[in-house]
């Protein structure tokens, strides 16, 4: 349901950035009735959304609802996984198929980087990690990789922690660092898109609060999706939500009326954790 | 799906409800001594006042506890700070029974100025207002609270024309001046007790439909989509 807006006398002013500041945003991605199915189970049911250019939106709802699906879909990690097909539909970053015949899986990934459930850094230094992307893409000068590495883990807030041990195994860090080093190298690579799959799960409030800043500084160079099974971090980190269920999307609107007025009974049944 | 921290809102609720019964009742019994004479009862209604201040910080308490532990969102979010508010509103119906008693005992020691007619006539309107608001609490029903809203221009006319005439009666005879006086605060503080009433609708509203009406006479004319 949309609210009137309140005359400008009784509007509150709110910091730049936040989620509840009025302005248009541009579609980036548009995913059009995306039908999916693994095997013979079919997975999303005639997807529509418009996901909007540097903001965050969150994806919810109960596990199997299909939004982690839906989440890979972005950037073709299910292609890597045998009998998923799809069946109808299309996603468009920008306007382009990225199901398109010409469309390079592995250059998508550059574009669309991804962020996991569980922090994932390789056997490897920390400065290492940042830079493995570029140095696949055979980028080897030494001043622009330290430039990247010190941009990368400045964008993921880790730079102070570990810039005196960038030669040391990115293994050898906390959880929290290590998520935000594998955020560091995500962003190494320059992608458009950064997709979180529950980034924050495995992670104490502390380390959940820093990714959570940092999600809200990354917001202002790149467009972010997460994933979460968590409602308070949906609210406070996101501009718009999407709640699925069974496959199929209930409910798409600005977090504000998610969680203040949401339209639907499943998602206000959702978001109050009296589903069931 | 019942959840075990159910019966908090449930309690959250029936105070809400029990403080608007009783400060309707105090609204009632406040003029019903004034306009009876009747010392004792308005003896009560100041004791009475205790009863709802006690209510109004339970609601406070049981509402912070809920938002503190129970995160709230949506529909329960909206009715924990609707509630706060409206017990609030509720609280400050009590005290303006509570200035109208004490003045019912003043006036109750002089012979009457003049026949009570515009304020029990005020009081029926107040009172109605605050039962419609609370209504809407039971049932949701938006219209009806713009109604209690709209209605309340009509405890403003009769304030206004109780003004102008105890205005006359202290410049004809200023024997009458302190029962006049006391006779306006007495209407002041019924048409406040209307202006509450007109915050719990609008309050409602918000419950019901996440619009915030306060202000915005356009939406106010209804129908809240």
């Amino acid at each position: 349901m949309e609210t009137p807006a309140a005359p400008a006398k009784f509007s509150v002013n709110l910091p730049a950035g936040s989620p509840d500041v009025p302005g248009t945003a541009n579609t980036l991605i548009d995913i059009r009735n995306f039908d999916f199915f693994y095997g013979a189970k079919q997975a999303l049911f005639d997807i529509n959304l418009k996901l909007d250019d540097k903001r965050v939106t969150a994806f919810i709802g109960p596990s199997g609802c299909g939004k982690s699906t839906l989440l890979r879909c972005l950037n073709r990690m299910n292609d890597l996984i045998d009998g998923t097909r799809i069946t109808r539909g299309d996603i468009s970053i920008r306007d382009v198929d990225i199901y398109g015949r010409d469309v390079d899986a592995i250059e998508l990934r550059k574009r669309v980087g991804m962020v996991f459930q569980k922090s994932n850094p390789f056997p490897k230094s920390i400065y290492e990690n940042i830079t493995y992307g570029l140095r696949i893409q055979g980028v080897n000068n030494k001043a622009r990789l330290d430039e990247v590495v010190e941009k990368s883990l400045r964008g993921a807030a880790l730079w102070d922690e570990v810039k005196d041990r960038l030669h040391e195994s990115g293994l050898g860090l906390s959880g929290g660092q290590q998520q935000r080093l594998c955020i560091a190298r995500t962003i190494a690579v320059e992608p458009e898109v950064i997709l979180m799959d529950e980034p924050c799960s495995a992670l104490d409030p502390i380390a959940t609060a820093k990714v959570e800043e940092l999600i809200h500084e990354l917001k202002k160079q790149f467009t972010i999706i997460i994933v979460t099974h968590s409602m308070q971090q949906a609210a406070r980190c996101s501009d718009k939500t999407a709640f699925f269920y069974m496959g199929k999307l209930i409910e798409y609107d600005d977090t504000r009326t998610i969680f203040m007025n949401p339209g639907n009974p499943q998602t206000e049944a959702y978001v109050s954790g009296r589903f069931g | 799906m019942k959840r075990f921290f159910d019966t908090e809102l449930e309690t959250f609720r029936s105070d809400l409800i029990l403080m608007g019964e009783t400060s309707i009742r105090q609204v009632r019994d406040a003029v019903k001594a004034l306009v009876e004479g009747d010392v004792s009862l308005a003896d009560r209604v100041i004791a009475a006042d205790d009863e709802i201040d006690l209510l109004e910080v339970k609601i406070d308490e049981g509402a912070m506890r809920y938002m503190n532990l129970r995160a709230p969102v949506a529909t329960e979010l909206r009715l924990v700070i609707v509630g706060m508010k409206a017990s609030h509103d509720l609280e400050r119906v009590g005290d303006e029974c509570t200035t109208i008693a004490k003045r019912a005992v003043r006036l109750a020691a002089e012979p009457p100025l003049k026949p009570y007619i515009d304020i029990p006539r005020m009081a029926g309107i107040a009172i109605e207002m605050l039962r419609d608001a609370l209504d809407c609490f039971l049932n949701g029903d938006t219209e009806k609270a713009l109604a209690v809203v709209r209605r309340d221009s009509e405890v403003d006319a009769i304030n206004k024309q109780l003004y102008r005439e105890l205005s006359s009666y202290m410049i004809e005879n200023p024997a009458t001046t302190t029962r006049a006086l006391e006779l306006m605060f007495i209407s002041k503080s019924i048409e406040r007790i209307a202006d509450h009433a007109c915050n719990i609708a609008e309050e409602m509203v918000f419950l019901a439909k996440a619009q915030d009406i306060r202000h915005r006479e356009e939406l106010k004319k209804g129908p809240v989509v």
